[in-house]
């Protein structure tokens, strides 16, 4: 167990890449509770998130969630968060652990007008339950048609072995799965029911390692390591995610004003050519010069390289070009590479 | 887990005596401490290592570690097939997964070094 953002967690249970294989071939249940929950309720929810959120929550309907990063005022990335919407005038955020009581201030402070907002992290759980035999374990223990939730859309009061939850269809590793909300007096029982369900399917427990490296292969981003407030959505490759045309929010004026004029740096994907591990932090060469700086970086299980994400200047961005990491006084020899490192078939899910 | 015939290193190493040459890797508890080992750096043949000075890196996913040498002498032979497959490492560390032979310079440093008993007692494991 490892301390992360004021938590308990576990690194593995039987080993990173066991974990990570059993989530890519059949199944992995994370226990990922250490994520915040905030609800907001009222007329102004809506709004309040709109403005504060650079994607545009008006495409999405209720039972819809939205992926968007929030900033500041500069364009730097405050958190990246999940938006779903449970209704109308009811909204819920979920948002990274060591971000929660930052954002939860800058909500409040950016609140007017009518909304409730409501710190639920402490009593609510998050089971991530993920791989292609997700679905069929999760049917074993709900009378809920759960595989007719569609990618991003999500269903409330689901019954999870005789458990209220909400149910999405969503997930940080590259393949089809659930992520399950539910009161955390009901963790234990829901976690251990779907372990002995999952048993005939091969299911694992996995933790925070195999997150890692699951996430870092599908190209997912981790808030703290590959952006913080001193990078904005467009340089980290988020671009997608800000919606220019919805109307002013905070950070719109900053971010136009970087997509007029360009990008100082890109973050990209690279593999290396041995199998040592870029770490965060360790610097990125060209020709003996430095020219960026790794943010992630792991050995990848399933792709079977050394991987990575890191800032390189724009004109070095482009798949196919050379680079190098410096790791520990050696120059490593790879290449920029199109992101994601891990594609799953999509027949699979 | 920890062979009666070797030696060990506080920085959990082992060493065996082979005729006139130490063979060196590193123990169970070092790989299990690790686990998933994914590279390994070696030096090369001919160069020298020096007494609890670092010779090498065994990386896993979790960390790096540095790997200090047991003995003082000179690399005779390394192990190319772990540098190629390291994942050994967790499955057979006292095996397949040696990582270099040294033709020692000085004996006299074994005596620093730990026997099994000892070495157990350092990682907290009781004798089976």
């Amino acid at each position: 167990m490892v301390p992360f953002g004021g938590w308990e967690m576990p690194v593995q249970y039987s080993g990173i890449m066991e974990e990570h294989r059993a989530v890519r071939a059949r199944a992995g249940l994370f226990d990922v509770s250490h994520m915040g929950e905030v609800d907001l309720a009222g007329p102004g929810a809506g709004p309040l998130v709109q403005r504060l959120v650079t994607n545009d929550l008006s495409r999405r309907a209720a039972g819809q969630a939205l992926y968007t990063p929030m900033c500041t005022p500069d364009g730097g990335i405050i958190d990246d968060l999940l938006v779903y919407r449970l209704g109308d005038e009811r909204l819920m955020l979920v948002l990274n652990a060591a971000n929660t009581a930052e954002d939860l201030a800058w909500i409040r402070g950016h609140a007017h007008g009518d909304v409730q907002i409501s710190d639920r992290s402490a009593e609510t759980a998050l089971l991530a339950l993920q791989g292609p035999r997700a679905q069929a374990i999760l049917e074993r223990l709900t009378p809920a048609p759960v595989g007719t939730i569609r990618y991003y859309w999500f269903r409330e009061g689901v019954e999870v072995a005789g458990r209220r939850a909400l149910v999405s269809r969503t997930g940080y590793t590259g393949e089809d799965g659930f992520e399950i909300y539910l009161d955390g007096r009901h963790a234990v029982h829901v976690w251990d029911a779907i372990l002995e369900a999952g048993k005939p399917a091969g299911i694992l427990p996995a933790g925070l390692g195999a997150r890692d490296t699951l996430r870092l292969e599908a190209g997912l981003l981790l808030h703290g390591n590959d952006m913080d407030k001193s990078t904005t959505p467009l340089e980290v490759g988020l671009g997608w995610t800000v919606k220019l045309d919805k109307g002013d929010f905070v950070g719109a004026q900053a971010l136009e004003r970087q997509k007029r004029e360009g990008l100082p740096r890109r973050l990209v994907g690279f593999v290396l050519r041995e199998r040592a591990i870029a770490r965060h932090g360790f610097p990125i060469r060209e020709d003996g010069a430095t020219i960026g700086v790794v943010t992630s970086g792991s050995f990848g299980p399933t792709v079977g390289n050394s991987i990575g994400l890191g800032f390189v200047p724009p004109e070095h961005a482009e798949p196919g070009r050379r680079i190098a990491v410096e790791v520990r006084g050696r120059a490593v020899g790879g290449t920029v590479a199109r992101l994601p490192f891990y594609k799953r078939d999509a027949e699979a899910g | 887990m920890y062979p009666k015939e070797l030696r060990y290193s506080k920085e959990h190493e082992w060493v065996k005596l082979e005729g006139g040459r130490a063979r060196v890797g590193i123990t169970k508890f070092a790989a299990d401490r690790l686990s998933d080992v994914v590279y390994v750096e070696l030096p090369k043949v001919g160069s020298e290592v020096a007494f609890m000075q670092p010779f090498g890196v065994v990386e896993s996913v979790k960390a790096v570690s540095d790997l200090y040498a047991p003995l003082s002498g000179k690399v005779v032979e390394i192990n190319q097939a772990l540098v190629e497959k390291p994942e050994v490492i967790n499955t057979d560390p006292y095996g397949a997964a040696w990582m270099i032979i040294v033709e020692p310079r000085d004996l006299k440093e074994l005596a620093q070094l730990l026997d099994a008993g000892a070495y157990m007692a350092l990682v907290g494991e009781r004798p089976s």
